[in-house]
């Protein structure tokens, strides 16, 4: 048994309790099945078309190139998608995955509660029960996410352990999985986790990257310069940036340095070493002790002590580079995106925005970005105004 | 290199040659409560019957563990546990009892950090997982371990791991569940050494009110593939599960039941509190006198 599956370079793997190592070769084989099974692939675009309402749009954002003085900007739309962000292309998959595998329940994962909303969306439209696993801490910032949730027929579960955000979360979860594994798919929401769930993520998540690289050919005739997208698990960076790895696209992704990378901050890649956390080998936020340390983001979705291994191998390779902006810089790329183009996009996305202001300026006109605009902004609001008017002078 | 479970085997056949079965391993999380009471606990644990130790590494983030577990792992690493405290529990059974088999218990992570002072170089595909073991495998022979099980690490990703601690006389002791299919446990069988660490039931550590319907199905199902000893884990709490269970293997390993055993008892009465109930589930000491 030296399967080799799973691995990118020194990363990725499935260092799980051997409870849940059949469910997970389940998965791989109910996964590649479906691959090569025409039905599943015409269900899935059917729904993505139809439901999701794919493709996305591609956007030139015309007043905020001229406004930064350089290249072309160019926003991968996933924050017009049903539920107001890239997760439901995920969840979507994953739901019609459990139906083949008959598994009757789903269980998932949320930090602020996006995922959550998506893959209680998915088992609302297919009548599959559905519990959701969310840090108390969590639970009581985004209340109204809970109640979302509560509408589409999801219980939403409370957890009450270590720091009570989605790290937590994404324990319990597996807690549960150990436990009720038989009847349950674990629908996890990053491109993270034990082999497949990397790569079934990245597959379902590839068509943003698709998309926009047909859309931007048809529109100018070419390929971007540079695609940048935010990173906290990675799942709408790898769906970018995965159809454009052979091509010469410069690829960038952006981590939350919180209040500093000498402070707080969620920036695994930028700041963190290798390690093993929630089933995968990858870049993780730890002690001395390899004890794993708390993450800190504004934004909630960005805020884990872990990234996707696929990310890590990228980085290693050099293939793609990891940088990582503030959140004060977030704040200005919330409101610069806002105020410019009418869009307020959700915190996470605002890091990917505040990057490009930072390399569009010193790039020629003909050049191109390509953003993944990966969610809205709407469950952010509140958030963002305590956080201008505590800056406030 | 040390005869590699040897003591493992010594005590499961003396133990078989006394008919006293099964054995009694028990598990306590290291630094719990604090990590300057753990070498009292192992000593009381001996002296109420252990035949054996799981010592437990506190980690951040035990996915296979119920809340008694969580709860013990925060308390101890906030009281500052670290894996040299666990070692120390294990030096301290194996001078106070030289023939006891004694297993160090852990997540992944903790082991690979150890003595990597946070390195970020070890990145050679087929050294992700055996160098960065190598310190540990070596510090854990000096304490008289004789074997480890780390939750995380299953057979499929073990080579090259087990063959550092096996390097240093260490077994890798291998978890089977009730969900392994026959594949797996012939993977693990072809490995084990020391012994195979049954849990019980499909679920998280933690007591329950009685031993799992399926768990004798899933005895037989390893049984016909290997004749390593087995021990069970997971769910057992009381005297009459391990009579049950003594049944069908010749070990058991209680867990949460005793992390609760010394979460309830008060403050100086800890050690007492700790030999008094393996003297019960040892079958020493009847349940009706314990209180």
């Amino acid at each position: 048994m030296t399967r080799e599956s799973g691995a990118f370079g020194p990363f990725g793997g499935q260092f799980a309790p051997e409870t849940l190592m059949p469910a997970l070769a389940e998965l791989e084989d109910e996964w590649e099945q479906a691959q090569s099974d025409p039905a599943f692939r015409s269900e899935l675009d059917a729904m993505l078309r139809d439901y999701v309402g794919r493709e996305t749009p591609l956007t030139h954002a015309e007043r905020l190139s001229e406004q930064l003085g350089g290249a072309q900007i160019w926003l991968k739309r996933e924050d017009l998608a049903h539920t107001g962000a890239h997760k439901i292309n995920n969840a979507l998959g994953q739901v019609l995955l459990a139906r083949r595998m008959g598994k009757p329940r789903i269980i998932a994962e949320t930090g602020a509660g996006q995922h959550g909303v998506a893959t209680a969306t998915a088992c609302a439209r297919f009548g599959i029960e559905c519990i959701v696993y969310m840090g108390e801490e969590d639970v009581r910032r985004q209340a109204l996410n809970v109640f979302r949730m509560n509408l589409l027929g999801a219980e939403v579960v409370p957890v009450k352990s270590g720091a009570r955000t989605l790290k937590d979360a994404i324990n319990e979860s597996i807690r549960d999985w150990v436990t009720n594994v038989r009847t349950t798919h674990y629908l996890i929401g990053s491109a993270i986790g034990p082999h497949p769930y990397p790569v079934i993520v990245r597959e379902l998540q590839s068509c943003i990257g698709r998309e926009a690289k047909d859309q931007l050919q048809k529109k100018i005739g070419k390929l971007p310069d540079v695609a940048i997208a935010c990173v906290g698990g990675g799942s709408n960076a790898i769906g970018l940036f995965h159809p454009l790895i052979d091509d010469p696209v410069r690829l960038i992704g952006v981590e939350a340095a919180g209040e500093g990378l000498k402070a707080r901050h969620a920036a695994t890649l930028s700041a963190g070493s290798p390690g093993v956390l929630h089933g995968t080998r990858t870049y993780v936020l730890q002690d001395d002790h390899g004890q794993i340390t708390e993450a800190h983001s504004i934004s909630a979705g960005l805020d884990y002590p872990g990234v996707g291994p696929e990310h890590a191998w990228l980085m290693l390779t050099e293939r793609a580079e990891y940088v990582s902006v503030t959140d004060d810089e977030a704040l200005d790329g919330l409101k610069l995106l806002s105020e410019t183009e009418g869009i307020i996009p959700a915190l996470e996305t605002a890091h990917a925005i505040a990057y490009a202001a930072k390399v569009a300026p010193a790039m020629s006109p003909d050049e191109t970005i390509l953003i993944g605009l990966s969610g809205r902004g709407d469950k952010d609001v509140e958030i963002v105004r305590d956080a201008l008017e505590a800056r406030a002078p | 290199m040390a005869d590699l479970g040897k003591r493992y085997r010594d005590a499961f056949a003396a133990s078989a040659a006394r008919g006293d079965g099964p054995l009694l391993f028990p598990f306590l999380a290291a630094g719990f409560p604090t990590p300057e009471e753990t070498p009292e606990l192992v000593r009381a644990a001996i002296r109420g019957g252990a035949a054996g130790f799981e010592i437990g590494v506190p980690f951040s983030d035990p996915l296979a563990d119920g809340p008694v577990h969580q709860d013990a792992y925060t308390v101890a690493l906030a009281a500052g546990a670290t894996i040299e405290t666990a070692l120390d529990a294990c030096r301290t059974a194996r001078q106070t009892a030289p023939d006891i088999p004694i297993t160090l218990m852990g997540y992944l992570n903790p082991f690979l950090s150890y003595g990597s002072s946070g390195s970020r170089d070890n990145l050679d595909p087929g050294e992700a997982i055996g160098d960065p073991v190598q310190p540990l495998a070596k510090r854990a022979a000096e304490a008289g371990v004789d074997g480890i099980i780390i939750v995380d690490l299953p057979v499929d990703e073990s080579d090259t791991a087990r063959e550092v601690f096996a390097a240093h006389g260490i077994s890798l002791v291998y978890l089977l569940a009730p969900t392994s299919t026959d594949e797996r446990i012939a993977a693990v069988a072809e490995r084990a050494s020391g012994f195979i660490y049954l849990v019980s039931l499909t679920g998280v550590t933690g007591a329950r009110d009685q031993v799992a319907a399926d768990f004798k199905a899933f005895v037989g199902r390893v049984r016909a593939l290997t004749d390593t000893p087995l021990a069970v884990g997971f769910g057992i709490s009381r005297r009459e599960h391990v009579v049950e269970v003594g049944k069908l293997v010749p070990a058991a390993i209680i867990g949460s039941a005793l992390t609760t055993t010394i979460a309830s008892a008060p403050v100086d009465g800890r050690a007492q509190a700790v030999e008094r109930y393996l003297e019960v589930v040892t079958g020493r000491r009847s349940e009706e006198t314990s209180t």
